[in-house]
């Protein structure tokens, strides 16, 4: 990716002020609307108004509201506690109209885009582009010849307006607020995000990018995005995520609901670089018909705790998922991640690929699932889980979960855990190298294969943010 | 202000075992000098202390390189000030390939940020045909280090790194044991070579079987982690052909340390 692009996200690592990095001298401009404080009912009406939503979307953030209030903090769920909920800004609306040019956009935003190199990365790459900006989306725009073959792809909100036919059928149903207590929280809450429809039998050969920016501290992010491809389609999404560093932290809870219908496949890739003061709650969840595929990437490096599990059910017959999470935490941070999978349909196959990296105190802790109901006859699952641990100080934990109510169905599962040695990290500085650069060739070694997975310029950025989080700078903050 | 590598009065403990109890020599560029000694008389310990490993702390004296100590430095600092040690036995490094390894080093030297970049193809041609002088495999190169390496594989893959990397003083720690006759005669011819470009070798061997093909400057033999004696070629003969507890007796109980 453009030079530039990379410099960028490296200053956003070496957490120069984000004044500086945004061209804003004081503070963040403005909002047009911020609603912060006590979850109340009214606060979600206001939300609902303000998007002028239709009935049916107010009346399913109130029952979500009612669930999140009733329904218990998760118990699995650590240092969670240290959200104040009532302090943060759940709304924010940036002074900027929802726009398919770039051109429209405020001028400290769309430079701050363009440093991002977001408007090359579309020309030269991207199918789609979808731009979320606090709360709100604030450009979205695909290749025209897309539009001519039916294929949608909208702010999640103007969806609502347009096709609400279409995404009643699928919003809050793959996923539902009565799930847990932060699933309720973003149903009640959401706003901004993504709608993308792939007409039966189109294939988008480019990817289509989502980036989600938070703009400001103490601000909770609710983006949802909903990703469904009809029959035989095949849609490749990324989700590309960056906060630059302010002083104070963020909340974010967003949904990614992913519905592949019989023959489609849908690829999800998700690169996580939040900075260091952002606590990253997700809620990922696709379902497979009959011979369907979704297939998960999650490159998860930056956050101060991320929690992120990608499930698939496994609905239909000869329907299948690939799931491989990659987890960095350098740091006092945690990361707590783990794909689900539920094997329903018979003859149906699943491959979880988990690989951690603890450093410098860092925790990660895998919590992976699989479930293989009776009928699924035949039904496959096999579960690869890697830990890499550079020193003394940091932990890996994992926790996998197999429950297999299917005699015919075949699980397998392989975990190993890698510890860097003293003699290794001698002999890789005796060549020259700083401990902290021995540990991002290990590192990037680790993860050699997983960095197939992604588009060459996604892989290209990833690997040069996992060696700034190991060099000097990456130790700042 | 002298050339080269100055070991002076070293003394070493190893997690609180005293190893080396005084030990001075010097690697001048363009000679070799080889250490022997029985195991144990702390050859390896001398060699890592010089690299700085963690672990090995000086007590006294002082390691220079042209005349600066470089005591405070870490192990990086001191390898891009030109000292390379080939080990006995490397280690395995999982998931980083042998090129990616020499390529780091040299983005290193060069001050680029990148470290997995390769800014010259030529560079890679020269592994490769490196690699087959040495009568190391292609596809060695591309292999994980040291992981399912041959004994000889991991001694030419070491001393390849050297060739690359072209330290200025170039410590080997019995870079003979575990090749073969050929394989023994191959590093010799190289060592040579090394030699006569003008750098410095410290050649730690337990047997005087390499001098057959490399003839050292210097020879300095440690016992109990002292210097016993110091000479010329002819000391490795002596050792060859006496022992090493002859040596002893003659030279660290008979206190008579002139041959």
């Amino acid at each position: 990716m453009a030079e530039q692009a990379v410099k960028i996200r490296e200053d956003i690592l070496k957490g120069a002020d984000s004044p500086e990095i945004l061209g804003w001298l004081d503070k963040p401009p403005k909002a047009e609307v911020e609603l912060k404080g006590k979850i109340t009912r009214s606060l979600v009406e206001e939300i609902s108004r303000i998007k002028k939503e239709p009935d049916w979307m107010r009346r399913l953030r109130l029952r979500s509201l009612e669930l999140f209030y009733k329904l218990p903090m998760p118990r699995w769920l650590t240092g969670i506690e240290e959200i104040d909920l009532d302090a943060l800004s759940h709304y924010v609306k940036p002074e900027a109209e929802f726009t398919q040019d770039w051109e429209d956009l405020p001028d400290y935003m769309r430079k701050y885009y363009e440093k991002l190199g977001l408007p090359e990365l579309e020309a030269k790459f991207l199918s789609g582009l979808v731009a979320v900006y606090d709360s709100e989306t604030v450009y979205a725009r695909m290749k025209e010849y897309l539009k001519k073959k039916g294929v949608i792809v909208l702010p999640l909100e103007e969806a609502v307006q347009k096709y609400p036919d279409l995404v009643k059928k699928y919003f809050l149903k793959v996923f539902p607020p009565a799930d847990h207590k932060f699933a309720a929280l973003h149903g009640a809450l959401w706003s901004g995000g993504t709608f993308i429809y792939v007409p039966p039998g189109v294939k988008v050969r480019e990817p289509i990018e989502s980036f989600f920016l938070i703009g400001r501290q103490g601000e909770g992010q609710f983006e949802h995005s909903l990703i469904v491809a009809d029959e035989g389609s095949y849609v490749h999404w990324i989700e590309g995520c960056s906060a630059p560093r302010f002083v104070g932290y963020s909340f974010h809870n967003g949904m990614v609901e992913a519905y592949a219908h019989k023959n489609a496949t849908i690829k999800i890739t998700t690169i996580q670089n939040w900075s260091r003061n952002v606590i990253n709650f997700n809620n990922k969840r696709g379902i497979a018909e009959e011979g369907a595929r979704i297939d998960w990437v999650e490159g998860s490096i930056g956050s101060k705790m991320t929690y992120v599990y990608p499930s698939t059910i496994l609905k239909g017959p000869y329907s299948s998922t690939r799931s491989v999470v990659v987890t960095l935490s350098k740091g006092p941070y945690l990361k707590d991640s783990g794909s689900k999978v539920i094997h329903v349909a018979p003859h149906t196959r699943s491959k979880i690929i988990n690989k951690s990296i603890s450093a410098d105190g860092g925790v990660n802790v895998y919590r992976g699932i699989v479930r293989i109901l009776k009928g699924a006859k035949n039904a496959s699952a096999h579960v690869e889980c890697d830990s890499l641990i550079l020193d003394g100080k940091s932990k890996a934990h994992t926790f996998p979960h197999n429950q297999v109510d299917e005699p015919t169905a075949y699980v397998s599962h392989e975990a190993k855990t890698g510890r860097l040695s003293e003699q290794q990290l001698f002999y890789l500085t005796s060549r020259g190298l700083t401990d902290d650069e021995a540990k991002s060739l290990i590192v990037l070694g680790f993860l050699d294969e997983i960095m197939g997975e992604l588009p060459v310029e996604y892989a290209n950025v990833l690997h040069k943010v996992i060696q700034l989080e190991f060099s000097e700078l990456g130790a700042v903050g | 202000m002298s050339k080269g590598l100055e070991v002076v009065d070293l003394h070493v403990n190893v997690h609180g075992k005293k190893v080396l109890k005084g030990v001075t020599l010097n690697v001048g560029y363009g000679t070799i000098h080889a250490i022997m000694g029985p195991n144990g008389s702390g050859k390896s310990t001398l060699a890592y202390t010089i690299m700085g490993r963690e672990g090995y702390e000086v007590e006294r004296g002082d390691i220079r390189l042209d005349g600066e100590s470089i005591l405070d430095l870490p192990t990086e600092e001191r390898a891009l000030k030109g000292l390379f040690m080939a080990l006995q036995d490397p280690p395995q490094i999982p998931g980083v390939r042998l090129t990616t390894l020499m390529i780091a080093a040299l983005n290193k030297r060069q001050g680029s940020s990148d470290l997995t970049r390769v800014r010259d193809p030529k560079i890679v041609r020269r592994m490769y045909s490196l690699a087959e002088e040495l009568g190391l495999s292609r596809d060695l190169l591309q292999r994980e280090i040291n992981v399912g390496f041959s004994g000889g594989e991991k001694k030419r893959s070491e001393l390849l790194q050297a060739l690359i990397l072209e330290p200025r003083i170039i410590i080997l720690d019995e870079p003979d044991s575990g090749l073969d006759v050929d394989g023994v005669r191959k590093v010799s011819e190289y060592l040579v070579n090394l030699k006569e470009q003008g750098r410095g070798i410290m050649l730690i061997t337990h047997y005087a079987r390499m001098f057959k093909y490399v003839k050292p400057d210097m020879v300095t033999v440690l016992i109990d982690g002292r210097v016993a004696v110091q000479g010329g070629p002819e000391l490795a003969d002596l050792v060859e052909e006496r022992g090493y507890a002859y040596i002893r007796r003659r030279y660290v109980e008979g206190k008579d340390s002139t041959i």
